[in-house]
């Protein structure tokens, strides 16, 4: 079913279905229902509170949903499977969107820590090398790697994040808002390596942000949650010839107009004309 | 071309197995590389075979070390796949000694170009001092540590006292609820335990006293001894104790907590003084419940004796408990209730303070913590010491 060096052969490696999540008597998912293809980036954008971490949480089996199905790369988050649970720890990577560093390690141990936990017959020379070179690869200067998180800006703290995510060049990566609290030249650093990434490595990423930007940019498809559930998923220009309140406001609002012209993508420009004479 | 002279394989196997990996660990595609020389044997070539990914690097980079100049060009036109990792590794090894790459697919080409664009400035970690410095040096740290936790803690106590002032001034500004909070958590809540344990103590007392009381036919004082020492000395000190390590505990780990979310920080943006808001109402709870703690827990050890010597020393319950009455001067009970509010200063001063100097890091609520428990019982215990022979000297025997 799995085999390490080949990768996920399924379709849809991430499959969540009638995905209901509630905190006592607030029901914030209700029969949610997603499909993310492999080698794609799917965007999931929704308004604050909407439950995107949440969801996020329940697919990496930190929730535990009240009903409903996800499956990750084949394999039933719901049922515990010890092995198969660690074979899908070394093939994702998260980064959550507080940053949760290790607060106790340094940026480099912190890296360090899943390839340590994975992969202990490298050696640990070679081992902090690499963890350098993630470091430097999630756009930290190298000094970085040597300070501890209470250390670093918030900025780079998320980035950090990202490395350390990064460690094991999982198939699948889980990134929430990656974007949030970097400098723009950083945020579009960020959008080129996740699409070098994407495309040389067939990388599946899953993506919460509210940077209209990096959606243009990079994703293959966008995710939105709005009244509990997935409301719509599709490329922005299918995106926009639905007629939902909410999804043409957000991407006909002015920012979502600033965002495209800096685009700049003829395909979405024409059907967001047909669509958005509402927009500013 | 190739005439393939060496195979170098570590472990062996070269199953692909659908298992997962920390269980394969041993059974894993290994990369692998064979070394070959031109016809006209003017350059050598590795040939890096396989996977060439983070999984399977394994001893890879301590396998090549050894052919370290012995080849001009490494060759990838059999790895099958590769990863970030793997790519960083052939690039910077080629790059460091001036070699050349063929052979590298379309994947690997771009990931070398992505990995290119990123600038390459080693930073060396400063180097570490040797095992001789390090120890005088943190010797050394331990020792200011200590005079500067010293000082700063006298330093604390001042803010504390002209916090104390301004709440008497503004009584307004004292957080009520609060207040009534941690009374309830550092008094109520804390009844239980309490009682049982002076309870059992009494019990202690009672008994072994008159164990050697009885040998010169005066078990009768046992009931002066568990008196007077409940009252006196022991009611007031196993309070302190326990208090310093259910509350004590609990204020630096709640305020410390509060540093690393830059709640405190937060606080003193909004105007509001972390020492009124956090610090007054923790200590001034503590002042309050204290002696009535340490009155209730001298009462318990009473009747822990009064209860044990019911049954050993033929002496009726309700007899010890009269007979304490007279036996038990009222200065042993001012003794008490005057210690009482100082030990609860001492205790919740310190678990706030220790609180207040968390910074950096989840460890640094730990060790925080414990400083003030193990500071604030040893305070505690030397100042009961200054206590008895003050109190002896003043003439309340
Ligand atoms: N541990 C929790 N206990 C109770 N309610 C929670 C908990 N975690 C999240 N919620 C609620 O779930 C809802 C969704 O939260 P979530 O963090 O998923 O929002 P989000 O879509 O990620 O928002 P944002 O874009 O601001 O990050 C919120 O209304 C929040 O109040
Ligand atoms: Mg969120």
């Amino acid at each position: 079913m799995t085999d390490l060096s080949g990768g996920y052969e399924g379709e849809y490696p991430i499959v969540v279905e009638g995905l209901r999540n509630a905190f006592g008597e607030h029901v914030i998912h209700e029969d949610l229902s997603l499909r993310v293809r492999k080698g794609e980036v799917i965007g999931v954008v929704g308004g604050s509170g909407t439950g995107k971490s949440v969801l996020m949480r329940s697919i990496i089996g930190l929730q535990h949903p009240t009903a409903g199905r996800v499956e990750v790369l084949g394999h039933d988050m719901l049922q515990p499977h010890e092995e198969a649970g660690i074979d899908i720890r070394s093939r994702w990577g998260v980064l959550f969107q507080g940053g949760a560093l290790f607060s106790t390690l340094t940026v480099g141990e912190n890296v360090e820590v899943p390839l340590k936990q994975f992969y202990p017959e490298i050696a640990p020379d070679l081992r902090s090398e690499i963890a350098r070179f993630k470091v430097r690869l999630s756009g930290l200067p190298e000094e970085a790697a040597y300070k501890y998180p209470s250390e670093l800006s918030g900025g780079m703290k998320k980035r950090a994040g990202l490395a350390r995510a990064l460690a094991l060049d999982p198939e699948l990566l889980f990134l929430d808002e990656p974007t949030a609290g970097l400098d723009p030249i950083g945020a579009a650093a960020f959008d080129s390596l996740t699409r070098e990434l994407k495309e040389t490595l067939g990388l599946t990423v899953f993506l919460i942000t509210h940077d209209l930007d990096t959606l243009y940019a990079i994703c293959d498809r966008v995710a939105v949650i709005a009244d509990r559930q997935v409301i719509a998923v599709g490329t922005i220009p299918e995106l926009l010839a639905l007629d939902h309140p909410w999804i043409q406001e957000y991407f006909n609002g002015p920012r979502g107009r600033a965002a495209l012209a800096a685009k700049g993508d003829p395909e979405v420009e024409s059907a967001m004309d047909s669509t958005g004479k509402t927009g500013a | 071309m190739t005439n393939g002279d060496t195979v170098h394989r570590s472990r062996g196997t070269t199953c692909r197995s659908t298992l997962f990996p920390s269980i394969r660990a041993g059974m894993r595609d290994y990369a692998e590389f064979t070394l070959s020389e031109s016809d006209d044997g003017s350059v050598r070539t590795l040939a890096l075979k396989g996977h060439l990914r983070v999984f399977s690097l394994g001893d890879l980079d301590a396998r090549l070390r050894p052919l370290d100049g012995q080849f001009q060009r490494i060759d990838l036109s059999e790895v099958t796949d590769i990863d970030t990792t793997g790519a960083w590794l052939v690039s910077s090894y080629a790059r460091d000694r001036g070699i050349e790459t063929t052979g590298a697919s379309e994947q690997a080409r771009r990931l070398f170009a992505a990995l290119g664009n990123m600038q390459e400035n080693e930073a060396e970690p400063q180097p570490r001092p040797s095992l001789l410095m390090r120890t005088l040096g943190d010797v050394g740290n331990v020792m200011i540590g200590w005079g500067n936790g010293f000082l700063q803690s006298i330093a604390f106590l001042g803010e504390l006292v002209a916090a104390l002032f301004t709440t008497l001034r503004h009584p307004s500004r004292l957080r009520g609820t609060a207040l009534v909070h941690h009374m309830q958590y550092v008094g109520i809540n804390s009844l239980w335990i309490i009682g049982l344990m002076s309870f059992l103590i009494g019990i202690v007392i009672a008994q072994q006293g008159a164990v050697q009381l009885e040998q010169f036919g005066a078990e009768i004082y046992t009931i002066n001894l568990t008196g007077r020492l409940s009252m006196r000395e022991l009611g007031i000190l196993m309070t302190s104790i326990m208090v310093a390590g259910r509350s004590g505990s609990a204020f630096a780990a709640q305020i410390g907590t509060m540093k690393l979310t830059e709640e405190v920080d937060a606080m003193r943006t909004i105007g509001v003084s972390p020492m009124e808001a956090l610090v007054v109402p923790r200590v001034l709870a503590s002042m309050i419940m204290m002696p009535l703690l340490g009155f209730y827990s001298a009462v318990l050890s009473i009747i822990g004796g009064a209860f044990i010597s019911n049954f050993a020393l033929d002496i009726p319950f309700w007899t010890f408990l009269q007979r304490t009455q007279e036996v038990v001067p009222i200065t042993d009970v001012w003794i008490g209730l005057i210690k009482a509010p100082v030990f609860a200063l001492i205790v919740a001063l310190l678990g706030c303070y220790q609180g207040m100097q968390v910074s950096g890091n989840a460890e640094e609520v730990g060790t925080r913590t414990t400083q003030a428990v193990v500071t604030a019982i040893f305070t505690v215990i030397v100042l009961d010491a200054f206590f008895a022979i003050f109190f002896t000297e003043i003439g309340w025997k």
